[in-house]
């Protein structure tokens, strides 16, 4: 456990031999009789920014649910590291879009990172001296030390997607799944944003996120995965978003 | 003449009591500011009347016993039936709950008729705590102390529940069986505070002190903590005042922490109404 934790806090995944897989295998998921994604695959690895692109209805969201397990698959297979994912990983951390979150919960920022660590501490365990430095070391890396006493609400929107981002660090997670982060942003939050998920993911995170502009998208992320219920492309930035693929993809009526 | 009072047994269970279901009702509270359903938990209170009564008209007299199983029995009925319906994700939980709870209070008023023990349900209906058994005090004590229990060894499962029910159930916490915990220990809750304040007014001791100190501070376990201190203090404060104000203990801790919140609403340093403090971003 101990060696886990040390190789996950200081090490990443980028800093090992090889860098580790995700493969994402045929994945379908459906709501009652919707199929919502049809046969999804892709395959990437850690220290990678991938973009989800896609029309609204287009499955983003669902498909960064089902990597993170918050729904059941109908068919397919999650492969982390080698080995099928079936449910929850603590490796993996999700981050709902903004309009899911209860924001007037009476939690501060420091409250919320803390429910990062509850994956290691379990329902009993007290917070030892290591969960408070993983906090602290969280907080820190997302410029979030001297908001940690303010109620989540009393954020901006950028500091609000920083703190969901310091909980996913302190439960010291290597896939961070993010469901919409820059909407709503201004432009600087965003641009700080960007610059966040850049170093994150050269420290050896692998950084999945659903995002709805193509312009920003080509300097945010190094792959995309274009999405309508089914897969459309998968690859590099420059070679997945050309000209024709836009059109194809947006053109076509939900 | 306070001396006196305080050197009576029965005003010293009262006054214990107070603090007891005073104590517990307010930790709860917070869990009740926390799950935003002060309203259903006025439904399930209702609930309690004719529960009561079909205890009374099963048994064929009224007692502290049947009285609190047949309270215990309904409201869980309705809650726990409420939560079970809701299930099927077609109909909303409110929407079941107020369905439900307004069938179980008609159907109470249909049997209250019948009942030659009315006059005695005005004690169950607005509380009597100075008439408070020392059954009634290890009634009060064995509840407080399993709520106390349960929801300190259960406090990060039910706290990731109430915040992110999708992200708790995808981190193995069993969401569905917390939800129904909180439900049940809500009416555990309930029940107890019947001998203080009545089923009408339990209401107010289940969400008044969380939500008073919901405007003092942002930290989620002061709302359980102060909450409970509140209620306790509130309470005994309250039955200790209620004798030379000439009014009833059971209206008189529920006015009591009333005026507590409205003063708090005013006067809190950080969400005051007269001294706000200024927030420098909002959430937009």
């Amino acid at each position: 456990m101990k060696d886990e934790l040390n190789h996950a806090h200081h090490e990443g995944c980028a800093h090992h031999g090889h860098h580790h897989e995700l493969v994402i295998d045929q994945v379908s998921v459906a709501y009652r009789d919707i199929l919502a994604l049809d046969k999804v695959s892709m395959a990437t690895s850690c220290g990678n920014r991938v973009a989800l692109i896609g029309p609204n209805g287009a499955g983003k969201s669902t498909l960064l649910k089902a990597i993170a397990g918050l729904v059941p698959r109908r068919g397919g297979e999650i492969l982390w590291r080698g080995t099928s994912v079936r449910k929850w990983s603590r490796e993996f951390a999700y981050l709902p879009q903004r309009e899911e979150i209860d924001w007037s919960f009476p939690i501060t920022v420091r409250g919320l990172v803390d429910m990062g660590r509850y994956p290691q501490t379990g329902w009993w365990r007290r917070f030892s001296d290591e969960d408070k430095m993983a906090v602290d070391v969280a907080l820190d890396s997302l410029k979030l030390n001297d908001l940690q006493d303010r109620q989540i609400r009393e954020l901006s929107g950028g500091q609000q997607q920083r703190t969901f981002l310091a909980r996913a660090l302190a439960q010291e997670a290597h896939v961070l799944l993010l469901d919409e982060p820059f909407s709503g942003l201004d432009r600087n939050a965003a641009m700080l944003l960007g610059d966040l998920l850049a170093k994150l993911a050269g420290e050896g995170r692998l950084i999945i996120a659903s995002h709805h502009d193509l312009v920003s998208a080509r300097v945010l992320f190094d792959e995309v995965l274009v999405l309508n219920t089914k897969q459309l492309a998968f690859g590099s930035i420059e070679t997945v978003l050309t000209p024709e693929m836009i059109a194809e993809t947006f053109a076509v009526p939900v | 003449m306070f001396q006196e009072l305080l050197s009576n047994p029965f005003y010293q269970r009262t006054l214990a009591a107070a603090a007891f279901i005073g104590f517990t009702n307010g930790f709860f509270s917070g869990f009740v500011v926390l799950r935003r359903n002060a309203l259903s938990v006025s439904a399930l209170s209702h609930t309690m009347l004719p529960g009561i009564a079909v205890g009374i008209l099963l048994t064929g007299f009224l007692s502290q016993w049947n009285a609190f199983f047949g309270a215990m029995f309904a409201a869980l009925l309705v809650g726990l039936g409420s939560v079970a319906v809701s299930r099927g994700k077609r109909v909303a939980q409110g929407t079941a709950l107020a369905v439900l709870y307004t069938a179980a209070f008609a159907a109470g008023v249909a049997i209250l008729p019948k009942l030659d023990t009315r006059s005695e349900l005005e004690h169950w209906l607005f509380g009597d705590i100075l008439a408070v058994g020392n059954s009634d005090l290890w009634i009060a004590f064995s509840i407080g102390s399993v709520i106390l229990l349960v929801t300190n060894l259960l406090m990060r499962p039910l706290l990731l529940t109430l915040f992110e029910p999708n992200v708790a159930a995808a981190q193995g916490v069993p969401v569905r069986a917390m939800q129904y915990l909180i439900f049940g220990l809500l009416i555990m809750a309930l029940v107890s505070s019947l001998q203080a304040v009545g089923c009408v007014l339990s209401v107010g001791l289940l969400v008044t002190p969380a939500a008073t100190v919901s405007l003092l501070t942002d930290k989620t376990s002061a709302l359980f903590w102060g909450g409970g201190l509140i209620g306790g203090i509130g309470s005994v404060a309250a039955v200790a005042l209620s004798s030379p104000l000439g009014i009833s203990p059971g209206p008189a801790i529920v006015i009591l922490l009333g005026i507590l919140f409205i003063l708090t609403y005013l006067l809190s340093p950080k969400y005051g109404l007269l001294f706000p403090k200024k927030i420098s971003q909002k959430h937009s």
